[in-house]
């Protein structure tokens, strides 16, 4: 394959109390797929991303986005955290939450200013929400506060998107909406990388799986690998009771 | 009004201000009690600090107490994180732990020290004004307000570099640490402040006093406002007023001023928690009052959607055949001729125009839970905010 490598995962080990939840993690991801990580509940999927992103450190291993490490690959990087890691309580509007995502490329002490919250308002836009720019946050929809984190990633204008399970909670219009829009992203050669829970849209949402179950299980084109046979392998279950749960 | 009057004012405002900003912060990420912690565990720090320095406004005091505070706060997270108690244990574990120490060095040491723990705890402003500041002799005030105000002066440089950092790291630590906002140096500078604060304040008001105009008021403002930097205003505002009016309330009744100020802010607080206009306990009440009636408004509107026949639609069977009591059926065909969703012929109702339209959208609504359905419905009616 001559497609360049966006994400390198060597060795990547992380443990929560000496307990290893990903162990022995290698992976590589190519520049331009769209990924689900699928695995079941505890298989360490959110960890996996929260130590690219060095979230979390890991107790081996290393990461390299396009060849670099990741504190030096900050800005070519958007990350949509689970939409339930949040108190959507705080005093804020959608365009305040949507301009935070401005805040990594202004970097320490600078203000965002006219450009940012232009910025932010066109990604608004990109998810249909600007009617609702200036609505307090906790009065928005499940639907609508997961649509207000992706204009935040949006507004990075990353090379790569790390998401959390984007669709968890969200009504069926939202969720054609942002698989839309991560499609484009992968049209213009962007990298996104997606927490995902419901296998049965798996082949049609994406191109690129990576089954993770503590050790990594498998990785590679859809078309090539989501099988009964990783299925199986990944959940301990026959593949048709999987999709069916 | 007499000098020393004025400047107790002053002091007691400058300590307001000053508490309030990190408030807000501690308030929206629920470290309330932290506050609480630091402010009694600064005591051993306080006594040791008066030992080496013989001087209770020495800064070298008080970094050495905020030190105390910050190593609260660092023990606390220890202990939490063997995951064998919670939080709220650890806090209890810690913070009289390290004020028992406190407590002891004075006692051991109580003839040498002009210190004692009803002043630690309680403070007293009236006597602020006779600790002067002397500059080659000349008086510029009390010394108690030089240290809050320069605290209070740092606090607001480093609110205004900072502001972003402190918002998303509080927001969203996830994103705050991607971004390279390190949420550790966010987390332990916003307790730095705190415990700068509580040390330089506490010997004007004490280590209660100092934990109440820290959340009060924070507490007060998040009821009134969904914007942070409101909520900072906010809470600055009931700050100064609850210090104000706290020492003229103690004035009226002689009695302790830091008590009074707290009592203030106790009321204050009761009062918008009852009458805030969105979040307030009456209003409340008062939109699911409407709630209910507007639930029975739309069980009514689709009653008529659904019925064509007239004897279903006749007034006075209504009761029959929705099981309603006379007082309720009533508001609601009230409300709904009110807002020209139906309309009376020969004692039989139909829908109007937008009453059918209005039905039609709630439907579609409630089928497929799309806003965007009901969104120009959502000025009118709470129902469809929740």
């Amino acid at each position: 394959m001559t497609q360049k490598i966006a994400i390198q995962v060597d060795d990547l080990t992380v443990a929560y109390n000496y307990k290893p939840v990903l162990w022995d993690i290698d992976l590589v991801i190519p520049q331009g797929v769209l990924m689900a990580i699928v695995g079941p509940n505890g298989a360490g999927k959110s960890t996996l991303i929260k130590a690219i992103l060095g979230i979390i450190d890991p107790i081996a291993g290393s990461v390299a986005i396009y060849g670099e490490p990741y504190k030096k690959q900050r800005k070519l990087v958007a990350y949509v955290p689970q939409k339930g890691s949040v108190d959507w309580d705080f005093p804020t509007t959608a365009l305040d939450v949507v301009m935070m995502g401005t805040y990594g490329s202004l970097g320490w002490i600078k203000r965002p200013g006219q450009k940012q919250k232009k910025a932010a308002l066109e990604a608004l836009e990109k998810v249909d929400m600007l009617s609702f720019k200036s609505r307090q946050i906790s009065q928005l929809s499940g639907g609508q506060q997961q649509r207000i984190f992706l204009a935040r990633a949006l507004v990075q204008n990353a090379s790569i998107y790390f998401m959390d399970e984007p669709f968890q909670g969200v009504d069926a219009s939202t969720e054609i909406a942002i698989i839309n829009i991560l499609k484009e992203l992968r049209k213009a050669g962007k990298t996104v990388v997606v927490v995902h829970h419901d296998l049965q849209t798996v082949p049609e949402y994406f191109d690129w799986v990576t089954f993770l179950n503590v050790k990594k299980i498998a990785t590679g084109p859809v078309k090539d690998i989501f099988n009964d046979d990783n299925l199986t392998k990944t959940y301990g279950i026959n593949y048709k009771v999987a999709v069916n749960k | 009004m007499s000098n020393p009057q004025i400047e107790i004012q002053l002091i007691a405002a400058l300590v307001a201000v000053s508490c309030a900003i990190p408030g807000v912060f501690l308030v929206l990420r629920k470290m309330a009690l932290i506050s609480d912690a630091i402010s009694h565990s600064i005591l051993p720090g306080i006594v040791l600090g008066f030992f080496i320095t013989q001087d209770l406004n020495s800064p070298v005091l008080i970094i050495l107490a905020a030190g105390t505070g910050i190593i609260t706060v660092v023990l606390v997270e220890r202990i939490q994180k063997t995951g064998l108690v919670k939080e709220d244990t650890a806090i209890g574990l810690v913070f009289p732990a390290l004020f028992s120490i406190g407590v002891l060095l004075i006692a051991k040491n109580a003839n040498d020290i002009h210190l004692d723990v009803d002043a630690v705890l309680l403070g007293e402003l009236a006597f602020a004004p006779f600790d002067r500041f002397l500059l080659f002799g000349a008086d510029l005030g009390p010394k108690a307000a030089w240290i809050m105000g320069v605290i209070l002066l740092i606090t607001l440089l480093l609110l205004y570099l900072f502001f972003k950092e402190l918002k998303v790291s509080t927001f969203d630590v996830g994103l705050s640490s991607a971004l390279g906002f390190s949420p550790a140096i966010l987390h332990y500078g916003l307790m730095s402040v705190s415990s700068i604060t509580v040390v330089g304040a506490f010997d004007a008001v004490g280590a209660i006093l100092v934990v109440a105009l820290m959340i009060a008021p924070a507490a007060a403002a998040y009821l009134l406002t969904a914007d942070l930097k409101k909520m900072l205003w906010i809470s600055v505002c009931f700050g100064v007023f609850a210090a104000i009016s706290g020492y003229w309330l103690a004035h009226w009744l002689d009695a302790s001023i830091a008590g009074s100020i707290t009592t203030v802010l106790a009321l204050v607080f009761l009062l918008v928690y009852f009458f805030a206009p969105n979040k307030g306990v009456l209003s409340v009440m008062y939109r699911q009052k409407q709630q209910r009636t507007e639930v029975s408004l739309l069980t009514f509107l689709l009653h008529l959607n659904n019925h064509q026949e007239e004897e279903e639609r006749h007034i006075n069977h209504l009761r029959e055949h929705i099981n309603w009591q006379q007082v309720k059926a009533n508001t609601v065909v009230k409300l709904a001729l009110d807002n020209n969703l139906i309309s009376i012929t020969n004692e039989v109702i139909s829908l109007t125009q937008k009453g059918l339209s209005f039905t039609q959208a709630a439907l579609e609504y409630i089928i497929t839970n799309k806003d965007d359905k009901i969104e120009h419905l959502k000025d009118d009616f709470f129902l469809f905010r929740g």
